[in-house]
């Protein structure tokens, strides 16, 4: 024992405490409350966003209606007679346009609803241009239709619709040359007689987009597939691709220069912009190979470079994550490199995998700019075919497509386009569930 | 030391399983083992011993080549399995960890069932035909590991949820399922108490009658209870190589007997 430790120790009460844990204790509890804070201001940042998000877009879930019978005259719609789709085509949706009008003057006429101040055409424009469309394809699918008389229910103009929402009202129907406070109220004295109503708006979902002059009808329909079909492309293409480059470099691969350099590239990769990928994208899979433009394959590979880097980096992080000496159990058994990999290592990192999977997938179904550049920006209302030929069919992508209703004139795209936000949030509050469960399932065997 | 009693048991068998041939090892450029010729007999207990450090696990890695998986590690020399050399060109080094078994340092279960961790070895080498002949298997080698009483109710629950102890047993069973020729032990019984040590010590001296056992220890004791050769390592080097009985009775090297007396390591 040398002399420093031979002093005697010093006696204090365990009751008193000291200065220096005081100290302790004070800087602590100030490091607590600094991430109490930090992560109070992440949450109510977070409960705004999806505030004003839910706020500007539940809207668009909604939609206004009028519900009135319609006589489907013969004369104007068949004047040939004789019920044959062909020939009925050849009557255009004006055709059907003054059908409508007429049917809704007739039965407010019926109904004593005042129209004051509201002229014919001002009648005809609070029915959505895209009534007499949707009527049409529907009498050319069933031709019976034509002789009788059907209740109709069809979408009310954009500005009466807003009306209903808030959006328009009767000051701002002065300034606006589209609408008049008179359609206004003769809209109010229609939803106070039951013929016009707002209610949920499953065509958002499953429409296509529709004209800048129809933001009533404008839908998701065509932007969702081609999300879908383009995160099919990925999955298809990066989990596999990513999964193997993974296990090859942090398995296989020798320690050298070489796959030092191609390991700082991916990490480089994984920062560059987006629309590079695009400009990449535009030049070799359009102009190259000759692949079509605004079609979910070409969007799909794009997104696939986009998400593999992604992908290697998490993987490779699982595989080293596994302990080695699994490896050494399963190799000092005779088990093969591939065996010792795929029974043991691969499994106990495929959490990590599905996540770093998902995220990749998250984050390649939120992308825009890349798609702009590929044409994927297109006004599209086909819809496409089922894959694998859809995947060259034109389509448009959530992301794209919320760009795209923001860009249009119409304040009811705006909404729209909140709308679209909400679907593509939820979305990516599904993946990552589902990432989540995933992850859970596969860690609870061990 | 009173319990360093040396079992004379003669050596019944001189046939010769695995000769090292001047193994040099090289981790970078810190020499590992130094030109080390040691000559290892069939149905023989022989334990490393030897201060930390000094290169027994390094070298047990060699027979096996379990050091081919360290980039950095570089063995020369040859390690002669009988009268093939293990490093030839044509040797796959799967084959050869098949024949040669090893339990690690620190137990290592697969995150499996402790089923499926004795399984393991059977399965990808093919050596059952049907699940009662696997079921036998895994009993068998689990008995053998003393671990069946403990593990048999509980043959589907996670050999990592097992303690220490269980689990290097646990270890062991798996490695002598596989049926080896040899079987490279490196401190197996360092996680264990005095009841599982006298159980694995008891394995050790059983597996003899069919296989090679190679025993790296830090316990003298152990060394001389359930080893016919001892091997002493210091810095790399093999100083002295010979019966057991001789290594602890009458060491010939001054370097062995500090080790031995507790005045070096
Ligand atoms: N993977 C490695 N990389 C570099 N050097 C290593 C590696 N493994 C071992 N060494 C070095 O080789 C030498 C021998 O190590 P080894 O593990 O064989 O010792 P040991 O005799 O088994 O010791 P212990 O009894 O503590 O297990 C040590 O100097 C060690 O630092
Ligand atoms: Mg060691």
């Amino acid at each position: 024992m040398s002399d420093a430790t031979a002093e005697t120790p010093r006696k204090s009460s365990l009751y008193r405490t000291s200065d220096r844990v005081k100290r302790r204790n004070r800087s602590e509890v100030r490091f607590r409350v600094l991430g109490l804070t930090a992560i109070g201001i992440g949450v109510a940042a977070l409960a705004l966003l999806v505030i004003s998000i839910i706020g500007n877009g539940y809207n668009a879930f909604r939609q206004t209606y009028i519900s009135i019978p319609v006589e489907l005259t013969a004369d104007r719609l068949d004047p040939d007679g004789n019920r044959d789709a062909d020939e009925m085509s050849r009557v255009t949706t004006f055709g059907y346009a003054p059908l409508l009008a007429q049917s809704l003057y007739t039965y407010l006429q019926d109904q004593d609803i005042s129209m004051e101040g509201v002229s014919p055409q001002a009648l005809m424009a609070m029915i959505s241009q895209e009534a007499p469309a949707q009527l049409r394809r529907s009498v050319l699918d069933n031709p019976e239709m034509v002789g009788q008389t059907v209740d109709l229910e069809m979408l009310a103009n954009g500005r009466i619709d807003g009306y209903f929402k808030g959006r328009v009202t009767m000051a701002s129907a002065e300034l606006d040359s589209n609408v008049t406070p008179a359609q206004l109220q003769l809209a109010q004295r229609m939803a106070d007689a039951g013929i016009m109503a707002t209610r949920f708006n499953w065509a958002f979902i499953t429409n296509p987009d529709a004209s800048g002059q129809r933001p009533e009808a404008a839908g998701l329909g065509v932007a969702i597939l081609g999300s879908f079909y383009m995160m099919l492309v990925v999955l298809a293409l990066a989990l596999p691709i990513g999964v193997a480059a993974s296990i090859y470099l942090e398995e296989f691969a020798p320690q050298n220069r070489f796959t030092d350099a191609i390991e700082v590239n991916i990490s480089n990769l994984a920062a560059v912009p987006s629309i590079v990928f695009g400009i990449l994208g535009l030049a070799i899979f359009i102009n190259f190979a000759g692949l079509p433009q605004s079609a979910p394959v070409v969007g799909g590979l794009v997104l696939t470079l986009m998400t593999l880097p992604t992908i290697i980096i998490a993987t490779r992080a699982s595989l080293r994550a596994v302990p080695p000496s699994i490896r050494d159990a399963a190799l000092g058994l005779g088990a093969s490199k591939m065996q010792s990999v795929f029974h043991h290592v691969l499994p106990l990192a495929m959490p990590g995998i599905l996540t770093g999977t998902i995220i990749g997938l998250a984050q390649a179904l939120g992308e825009t700019a890349p798609l702009l550049l590929i044409g994927m920006v297109a006004f599209v209302r086909e819809f496409p075919a089922a894959p694998p030929e859809g995947l060259f069919d034109p389509t448009s992508a959530l992301p794209v497509q919320v760009y795209n209703w923001t860009q249009r004139a119409d304040p009811a795209f705006v909404e729209r386009a909140s709308g679209a936000t909400i679907v593509l949030l939820l979305f990516l509050v599904f993946m990552n569930a589902m990432a989540v469960i995933l992850r859970r399932r596969f860690e609870r065997r061990w | 030391m009173n319990d360093m009693r040396v079992l004379e048991r003669a050596v019944d068998n001189q046939d010769l399983k695995i000769a090292a041939r001047d193994v040099d090892v090289y981790y970078g450029t810190t020499h590992a083992i130094k030109s080390v010729n040691v000559e290892i007999l069939d149905k023989t207990v022989t334990a490393f011993i030897g201060p930390s450090g000094c290169g027994k696990s390094t070298f047990l890695r060699c027979l096996n080549r379990m050091n081919d998986t360290i980039d950095i590690c570089r063995v020369t020399g040859d390690i002669l399995l009988d009268n093939e050399d293990i490093y030839d060109a044509k040797v796959d080094p799967v084959q050869l960890r098949a024949k040669v078994g090893m339990v690690f340092q620190k137990p290592n279960p697969f995150p499996k069932s402790i089923y499926d961790n004795v399984a393991y070895g059977p399965r990808i080498h093919g050596l059952s035909r049907n699940k009662a002949e696997l079921d036998e298997i895994v009993e068998k080698s689990l008995r053998r590991a003393a671990l069946w009483d403990e593990a048999k109710d509980r043959l589907d629950q996670p050999g990592t949820g097992l303690s220490g102890g269980q689990q290097q047993r646990l270890c062991i069973a798996r490695a002598v399922a596989t049926g080896p020729e040899v079987l490279l032990m490196d401190e197996p019984c360092s996680a264990l108490d005095p009841i599982a040590t006298a159980q694995v010590e008891e394995l050790i001296d059983e597996l003899r009658e069919r296989f090679s056992v190679v025993i790296v220890t830090h316990s003298m004791q152990q060394a001389a209870r359930v080893s016919q050769k001892t091997a002493f390592f210091h810095l790399g080097e093999l100083v002295e190589y010979g019966d057991t009985s001789q290594i602890f009775t009458n060491p010939q090297d001054s370097r062995t007997e500090s080790y031995i007396t507790g005045r070096i390591g």
